[in-house]
């Protein structure tokens, strides 16, 4: 069977199931809506926050990411599962406790103003909507690059099915469809590389494979007989120093800003609003914890396989382009040159393709090869990040459900993505705004009408970005975690783990953390992009590492702010007690945790 | 003990924890696969440079055993304080 009817077999059977699952989990109340009637089982919600988590960014590009940055690619690795030990001792379980249903109402009870509460849901919903429109457009890019289908059309495609199941099943559908699309994605992911492990290190598990020895086999496939035997590593080592990169194993950004992007990361993940609600489901206190726990290994299951598929695919990719003649040249290349995602130019006139340093067009047009004008280095070939995990199955020569289960997995870690985010937008608005603030007299028959209209109308929006992506949009993505970072981070942690932190305190801090964040990237990405390098920013602090900055910023002027203003009210200062005790018993019953509304 | 009092003292087991395995979060981290990276790459694990091997992979290993280690740790301090729930 073909590589295309494959894909349709397969996406249409995950559809199904996608949507099986929703009518079989249809919302009745807001608390169903908002937090699944907080009763996810802590496993399950570990598989729901990993498909949340992992976007079309992970599954599809970061692999590609980290091959071609070498060791500074670890920044994301790192960055993107630090944060959650950060959630599970210092956020989790204390948010857990206070048992609302989403985190600009935490800010705006703990806080006691309804000021800090809109400050909080305006920088949720600004978040979630720069991230979300990644989400659509991926799911577009996945849907023309296997199915043949227009990305705008693959994008209403994707928007009709998160529509059904977001504003049907609210939290709940959206909890088990991601279990599903975990397990979607997982597999889909580790197939071919464990195939390809076994190909190149006949060591089947990826992750201890690419720091094995090249066998025959491998070395057959590598079209090199001195790579056998050798640690697959060193051999790629060597092929970067011969092609005139730095080594592949070695740093070459500054320590500086990689520390300060990492940092960005950890933390920006772990005040994220769509991953902190996450811990809003399960039963209890306990089970917030373990959730971290279940879902940093879920996601570490992929994280750990990234830079195995990057390092397989680099070096398979080096071998099996540099130096062969165009006509001899493998089948895939001529298939992805069709997508523009590979493109070859003869610079030299020999019909051999070369690979070295240095970009081999100018310009950004899509059809490299045709459209744009060559450079002068010898660099012959252009590639995309994204092939090395589109591409590596067909690299791979593995049979076409491969293929197509590689499709199924990243139109599922866009969709459990987008969906999660939408949610927090939809929350933000029904819960936060509209019954918080503005209409407190809805009834919660209303509220969850409102929840599913707003819900729906974020799908819109979000199909729109997907149509029309603004073309700061992939570059704000990356930004999101320092704005996440710089903003809810601070007040959180404050929020639980100092009594004393005040509500002009954590206004002013959250004011000061974004400005300066979000201005710092303005400036370098639109207003001064010439300076944006190395020697040009401050401390060769990056735009993507600021976010640090902007936290330190935040914690020192909430507390400096809080020192000359008074402190908060005798009742909140209880309820941050309270947060800290999972139970506590008096005369051996277990005592309520105090309404917060209470402190109003 | 008095409650109040026992209260506190749970906090400052629970900080306490909280302090030692965010230390050991930074320096598999920060320290292994950042700071000190290209002093440790000098040591080699099988086929893996070792400060590579940190940021590439250690590092996530370590986080996942923190966290499952942490939740261990409170599930007895909650019961030993008698703040458990059910």
């Amino acid at each position: 069977m073909s590589i295309l009817a494959w894909t349709w077999i397969i996406v249409g059977i995950t559809f199904a199931l996608y949507i099986g699952i929703a009518i079989w989990s249809r919302a009745s109340s807001t608390g169903d809506f908002y937090v699944a009637e907080k009763s996810v089982h802590p496993i399950a919600n570990g598989m729901a926050t990993g498909a949340d988590w992992m976007s079309a960014a992970s599954f599809i590009s970061m692999a590609g990411l980290i091959s071609f940055l070498g060791r500074d690619g670890s920044m994301y690795l790192m960055g993107w599962t630090g944060g959650y030990v950060l959630l599970a001792m210092l956020l989790a379980p204390y948010l857990r406790k206070y048992g609302k249903f989403t985190v600009p109402q935490f800010i705006g009870d703990r806080y006691y103003s309804n000021a800090a509460r809109v400050t909080a849901l305006l920088c949720a919903i600004f978040v979630s909507f720069t991230y979300v429109a990644g989400q659509m457009r991926g799911v577009g890019v996945v849907f023309s690059r296997f199915l043949n289908v227009e990305i705008n059309t693959g994008v209403i495609i994707g928007m009709a099915l998160v529509f059904f199941y977001a504003t049907m099943g609210g939290m709940k559908g959206i909890t088990y469809t991601q279990v599903a699309q975990y397990c979607v994605l997982i597999v889909a992911y580790m197939i071919p590389a464990i195939f390809i492990s076994i190909l190149l290190t006949g060591n089947p598990i990826p992750q201890l494979g690419y720091g094995s020895a090249v066998t025959s086999n491998g070395a057959q496939l590598l079209n090199d007989s001195s790579a056998q035997g050798r640690y697959l590593l060193d051999v790629l080592d060597g092929l970067h120093q011969d092609l005139g990169f730095a080594a592949y194993t070695a740093g070459q950004r500054p320590v500086i800003d990689v520390f300060f992007i990492t940092f960005a990361l950890m933390v920006g993940t772990a005040g994220l609003p769509h991953v902190i609600i996450r811990f809003f489901t399960v039963p209890k206190i306990r089970d917030a914890r373990a959730s971290a726990g279940w879902a940093l290994l879920f996601i570490a299951i992929l994280y750990t396989t990234a830079p195995a598929v990057a390092a397989f695919a680099r070096t398979n990719f080096i071998k099996t382009v540099h130096n062969i003649a165009y006509a001899d040249a493998p089948s895939w290349i001529k298939n992805w040159e069709q997508t523009g995602l590979i493109a070859w130019t003869d610079k030299n006139g020999d019909g051999i393709m070369q690979y070295s340093k240095g970009t081999a067009f100018q310009g950004g047009k899509p059809n490299k090869a045709k459209d744009n004008v060559d450079t002068s280095n010898p660099n012959e070939i252009y590639v995309d990040n994204d092939i090395m995990v589109l591409a590596n199955p067909e690299i791979a020569k593995l049979p076409n459900w491969v293929v197509a289960l590689v499709a199924a997995g990243g139109l599922a870690a866009a969709l459990s993505t987008a969906a999660g985010l939408l949610l927090v937008i939809s929350s933000a608005i029904s819960h936060d705004l509209f019954k918080g603030v503005l209409f407190p007299r809805l009834t919660e028959k209303q509220e969850l009408l409102w929840a599913r209209i707003a819900a729906g109308f974020a799908v819109c929006i979000a199909g729109l970005f997907g149509i029309y992506p603004p073309g700061f949009v992939a570059q704000v993505v990356a930004f999101a975690f320092g704005l996440a970072a710089a903003s809810f981070f601070p007040a959180i942690i404050m929020g639980v783990f100092n009594k004393k932190a005040n509500k002009e305190g954590a206004i002013t801090g959250m004011l000061v953390g974004i400005i300066f964040t979000a201005g710092y990237i303005i400036y370098y990405r639109f207003i001064n992009p010439a300076a944006n390098n190395p020697a040009g920013w401050w401390f060769g602090i990056s735009p993507e590492g600021i976010g640090t900055v902007g936290m330190l910023l935040n914690f020192a002027s909430m507390w400096v702010v809080g020192k000359f203003t008074p402190e908060p009210p005798v009742e909140v200062q209880e309820l941050v007690e309270s947060l800290r005790y999972p139970a506590e018993r008096v005369d051996g019953v277990i005592k309520p945790t105090p309404p917060p509304s209470a402190a109003h | 003990m008095e409650r109040n009092e026992k209260l506190q003292a749970y906090w400052k087991e629970n900080l306490r924890y909280i302090s030692i395995l965010l230390a050991i979060w930074f320096s598999v981290s920060y320290l292994a696969g950042i700071l000190f990276a290209d002093h440790l790459d000098s040591l080699k694990i099988g086929g893996f440079r070792l400060g590579f091997w940190f940021a590439n992979q250690g590092s996530e290993v370590v986080f996942v055993v923190l966290i499952f280690v942490y939740v261990s740790l409170m599930n007895r301090l909650d019961r030993k304080y008698d703040v458990h729930e059910d």
